[in-house]
């Protein structure tokens, strides 16, 4: 198969056709160019999209108390309402098949200091289903465990940029840390996709903190995420049986939107789904569309080529090439041109997307960017597309009579 | 080794037939030099483009070099076009981007023959045409006489049995003519068969038969023998 004349042939046939070569080339680089630039700029609104979300567990939903906002059952509005331990109790006994992990929360800010390195620090008590519904890294050491929230253990899991702030380049593992005049064990640190904000955080056990402030059995929020074996619609019924039912245990109006809050990931979920397929299917437009107006851009040129050496192929007829010899000689070079320019537009548009980088990113544009596998998919297409619109036009030239070839002028 | 027989042509226009070669009978022998002499319409083109296989006839029998040709597909055709035949145009049609040596070559490239060996073939012919130091011009850096000298090394180099020539000083003013008529002579006299397809009287003159074509119909067919 592979006959080096052949090659020769088309490369000589090529290269002494430099007009023509750069002009198919240049319509199929700048078709591969233009997809590649605007479907990695495509991709950059993707991304923006998504890193808006990241972070946090998907399948999370957020749980609070404040005042009630209605009278019911002879007690006034205005009334403050508190969650406390049997609500976890209360929540766990009812709905654990629909849950994979809760923890309650204490928020406080509180200042840390290290050997005078000091700072104020959001201190959070909590279980240790919170590293999983966070999505954070351990980094060293462990996280808060159940042992020390049974045993009460003054030990802390502190972020990597509390690290950062109050060891420097030291590590920060099995170092005592003063928190509102209280000596806590560093256990651990962890990073969290979240950003600065989530990597600023220090994790207390929930027990902990609950005794040394207040000693109640009162904590400030519920963090809990649900099975997410639950589709969408299931996790909203979920969590609005939830409130129900918890409004009725604190004695609040089934109406009342005030006193139990409640936000569920999963209504964000549905719409950041629903926004994602539109924004893809904007991007597949785009592709399609750009692959279409190169498809037909090689098509018109190859139709153009064919036409302009007919009479050399008649030539070649005449002299004793046969008509598969034509046809091949035809689409071998079209093939190899299409690769060629595809390849290369392929290079400057990742050059491109590249030398765009973070510029774009007040656009909305992060880490514009191309999948290698989807571009080199295009080149293929239009190299099929090529050979297609190459091929018809060849088969027609290979047909004609010598003579008419001859003498066409 | 040319061998023709009750030959029909026509060709259609519109609904009507244009009937060309109305009944030829015409036999070559190896070693001729015949020319088919006529006016514009009289039909010898087509009778070359059967004869040359770059056309079709419809009807009577047509035998080059011992094979019947009837119905051949185009690959059979391009193959003993490539053996038998050598074609010399009136617009020399040589590949404008080839150099000379390319151009004689490439018959030899559509015969298999290996690119070394093609190219020493390609250069003796060139410099029997006392073309050897324009192997690597181009078309374009040649006169038309020089061209038509390339065009005849590239119908030679296969060694066909057959030269068929279409009007080759058509485009040539009379000094090259005899230049050109004088390589075909010489061809001739090495045993070469060749047909050469003309209007000019001074041109047939030089061959050693000639066959006058009118209408379709051979009206004469006559032996040279001053050049015999």
């Amino acid at each position: 198969m592979f006959d080096i004349d052949h090659w020769r042939e088309i490369f000589q046939s090529i290269n002494k056709n430099k007009l023509r070569t750069i002009l198919s080339g240049f319509t199929i680089a700048f078709a591969i160019m233009l997809f590649t630039i605007l479907f990695g700029i495509g991709n950059g609104l993707r991304n923006t999209f998504q890193s808006q979300f990241a972070g946090d567990s998907m399948y999370s939903i957020y749980l609070w108390a404040s005042k009630t906002t209605k009278p019911y059952k002879g007690l006034q509005s205005g009334r403050p309402i508190q969650l406390r331990n049997d609500d976890i109790d209360f929540i766990i006994d009812n709905y654990d098949s629909k849950l994979s992990g809760i923890t309650p929360k204490i928020d406080k800010r509180l200042q840390a200091v290290y050997k005078g390195e000091q700072d104020t620090y959001q201190v959070t008590a909590v279980y240790p289903d919170v590293q999983k519904m966070e999505q954070a890294e351990i980094e060293s050491g462990r996280f808060i465990s159940l042992l020390d929230l049974q045993q009460r253990n003054k030990v802390v899991s502190i972020g990597r940029l509390v690290e950062q702030d109050l060891f420097g380049q030291l590590s920060a593992l099995g170092k005592n840390i003063t928190i509102d005049g209280i000596s806590y064990k560093v256990i651990g640190t962890f990073s969290d996709p979240g950003g600065s904000n989530d990597e600023r955080i220090i994790y207390a056990p929930f027990t902990t903190i609950q005794r040394l402030y207040g000693n109640t059995d009162e904590l400030g929020s519920v963090t809990l995420s649900y099975n997410p074996n639950l589709n969408v619609n299931q996790a909203i019924s979920f969590s609005n049986n939830l409130t129900k039912a918890l409004k009725e245990k604190h004695g609040v109006a089934p109406s009342d939107q005030g006193a139990i809050r409640l936000f569920n990931m999963a209504e964000v979920n549905r719409d950041t789904s629903n926004f994602m397929l539109v924004l893809n299917l904007i991007i597949l437009f785009i592709g399609i569309g750009t692959l279409i107006a190169g498809i037909i851009g090689i098509s018109n040129i190859m139709v153009y080529i064919v036409r302009e050496r007919t009479k050399e192929l008649g030539i070649r007829k005449a002299l004793g090439a046969t008509p598969r010899s034509i046809i091949s000689m035809i689409m071998m070079e079209s093939i190899l041109i299409t690769a060629i320019a595809g390849y290369v537009g392929l290079l400057i548009g990742t050059g491109v997307l590249k030398s765009l980088g973070t510029s774009l990113e007040q656009y909305f544009i992060t880490n514009p960017s191309v999948n290698t596998g989807v571009v080199i998919g295009a080149t293929i297409i239009l190299i099929i597309a090529g050979t297609i619109a190459g091929y018809l036009p060849a088969k027609r030239a290979a047909r004609i009579k010598p003579i008419d070839a001859l003498n066409d002028n | 080794m040319i061998e023709i027989k009750n030959l029909h042509k026509s060709y259609p226009i519109g609904k009507d037939k244009l009937h060309v070669l109305k009944g030829l009978n015409l036999s070559i022998k190896e070693g001729e030099f015949v020319s088919i002499m006529g006016s514009s319409g009289s039909g010898k083109s087509t009778l070359l483009n059967i004869l040359g296989l770059l056309d079709e006839h419809d009807e009577g029998e047509y035998i080059l070099n011992g094979q019947v040709i009837q119905k051949l597909n185009e690959k059979k055709a391009a193959i003993l076009r490539n053996k038998f035949l050598g074609f010399v145009f009136q617009s020399f049609n040589l590949i404008n981007y080839k150099t000379a040596l390319e151009n004689v070559s490439l018959p030899l490239y559509y015969s298999g023959v290996g690119r070394k060996e093609r190219q020493k073939i390609a250069m003796e012919y060139l410099e029997k045409v006392e073309l050897g130091a324009w192997a690597n011009h181009l078309p374009s850096e040649m006169s038309g006489g020089q061209k038509q000298r390339v065009a005849i090394a590239r119908a030679l180099v296969t060694q066909p049995k057959v030269i068929l020539a279409d009007e080759p000083t058509g485009a040539l003013d009379s000094a090259t003519s005899s230049a050109v008529m004088q390589i075909l002579k010489d061809i001739n006299k090495e045993g070469m068969t060749i047909l050469v397809i003309t209007h000019e009287e001074d041109i047939a003159e030089q061959t050693k038969r000639i066959v006058r074509l009118k209408d379709g119909i051979i009206m004469s067919d006559e032996l040279q023998l001053q050049n015999a």
